[in-house]
């Protein structure tokens, strides 16, 4: 399979290896009508192997799911065969429902229809802050 | 629509400003007797605290406004199950500003995204406590003229003591201020705070005895070791007793150190020191009252305005 392969659709490239299926669920790719193919340990110049997903469709992808996850992650559009777009990703500033606050005391633990809603502290440790309480963000729950 | 959530949310110019009414107001308060008057502030106390309450009616009836609200949650619509966002969308309809107290960290921000006007956090769990911080400030600067170059020992509870948090994040934006950090290991300052002064450069040491320091501080903060935010009784128990201010230790310090304590005390500072000259608390609540004067008149005035507070 290759990228001609696509007449209309999304490729994900630059995927650390390993990391493809995480990305798959995460992206609620397995409900999608459309061929999906996942390629992992692909041989890369620069990464030494990297996993690439390919998505048979223009869906709309959430670009702040997929920075968080993975920020050297390059997404390209396909249109008509050909790379229209290539996008580049960032940690995204603010993080929305991804994740529960781990703090006991904080608001969210409370009050049932609050978004969890993550700020960026720190982009060089990857550290999140709840908009809430400040309480930082870690485990396997946290964003 | 603009709130105090946290004490940053005022720049340092705008603090000054506050303090400077503030004093106005504690010199010469009747010349600010009716000046909210029509005006109606709503205390919503989610948890009990009387004198914080107390502080801000005061501040209220004292500039001709009126008040309404609740003490406790249980005379709340909350006892019903009322969500927090629904209780302020509802009394934010009553009234002209909101004071409010809650156990939860955060919740203030949850109800600034509801209310029809301002908020101030009159506490959220062991997180931000602005206007104990502004009265601290307003105390510092009467007590000692300025900010700059002032060395701060904070003692006791410094994990759990959300008017620590609060005051080490306000007094970091002064030149040449330096911590002290004076407690037991279990209630150090959270690792977050410790982290913003070494990256913004600001100096301090962690002690565990406040005999060795007291000499060289300006200021010597007292903090309650706090029952309620303990999860285990036995760790309470054994630690509440750990820094007490005795006469004798006063001995110690200088002549132009102050004492402060946010206040209620337990039995951290004996009551011997309460005639000493250098124990401000007391004082420290009478300005309480003026700072959140200022607070009110500023926020009231400014509701939608140019100065800077906390936006959603």
């Amino acid at each position: 399979m290759n990228i001609d392969s696509i007449r209309r659709g999304i490729v994900l490239d630059h995927i650390q290896a390993g990391r493809s299926m995480e990305i798959y669920r995460a992206l609620g790719l397995e409900e999608l009508p459309c061929s999906v193919a996942i390629i992992r340990n692909v041989k890369s110049n620069a990464m030494g192997k990297k996993d690439i997903i390919k998505i048979d469709d223009d869906i709309d992808i959430d670009l702040d799911v997929l920075g968080y996850i993975d920020p050297g992650i390059t997404v390209n559009i396909i249109v008509d065969g050909v790379i229209t777009e290539k996008k580049h990703l960032a940690l995204p500033r603010r993080l929305v429902n991804m994740g529960r606050c781990r703090n006991p005391r904080c608001i969210t633990t409370q009050e049932a229809n609050l978004d969890q809603v993550f700020v960026l502290a720190d982009p060089a440790r990857k550290i999140y802050r709840c908009l809430y309480c400040d309480a930082e963000q870690r485990g396997t729950d946290a964003p | 629509m603009r709130h105090l959530i946290d004490i940053s949310d005022l720049s340092v110019a705008e603090i000054d400003r506050l303090l400077d009414l503030g004093e106005d107001m504690l010199r010469r308060p009747e010349d600010y007797r009716r000046s909210q008057q029509g005006r109606i502030l709503a205390t919503l106390f989610f948890e009990p605290s009387t004198r914080t309450r107390l502080s801000f009616e005061s501040a209220m009836l004292s500039m001709g406004g009126s008040v309404l609200g609740f003490p406790s949650p249980d005379s709340s619509s909350t006892a019903k199950g009322e969500s927090l966002q629904d209780t302020i969308r509802t009394v934010s309809c009553y009234c002209d500003i909101i004071a409010m107290r809650h156990p939860k960290e955060g919740a203030p921000i949850a109800a600034a995204m509801k209310s029809e006007v301002p908020i101030i956090n009159a506490g959220d769990g062991g997180h931000n406590h602005p206007t104990q911080t502004l009265t601290d400030l307003m105390t510092i600067r009467l007590e000692k003229g300025g900010f700059e170059g002032l060395t701060l020992g904070l003692c006791g509870d410094l994990k759990f003591g959300r008017t620590v948090h609060s005051l080490v994040t306000a007094m970091s934006r002064y030149p040449g201020v330096r911590f002290v950090l004076i407690a037991p290991p279990e209630l150090r300052l959270p690792g977050y705070l410790t982290a913003f002064l070494r990256e913004k450069g600001i100096p301090y040491e962690e002690v565990e005895h406040m005999e060795d320091v007291l000499p060289r501080l300006d200021i010597l903060y007292m903090t309650r070791v706090q029952r309620e935010r303990f999860f285990n009784e036995a760790d309470y128990v054994r630690l509440k007793d750990t820094y007490v201010l005795t006469p004798d230790k006063l001995a110690l310090a200088g002549e132009g150190l102050r004492v402060m304590h946010p206040l209620p005390r337990v039995n951290e500072i004996s009551p011997k020191v309460d005639d000493d000259p250098r124990a401000v608390y007391f004082k420290q609540v009478r300005n309480g009252r003026y700072v959140r004067m200022a607070l009110i008149t500023r926020m009231l005035a400014e509701n939608g305005g140019e100065e800077a507070g906390h936006e959603h």
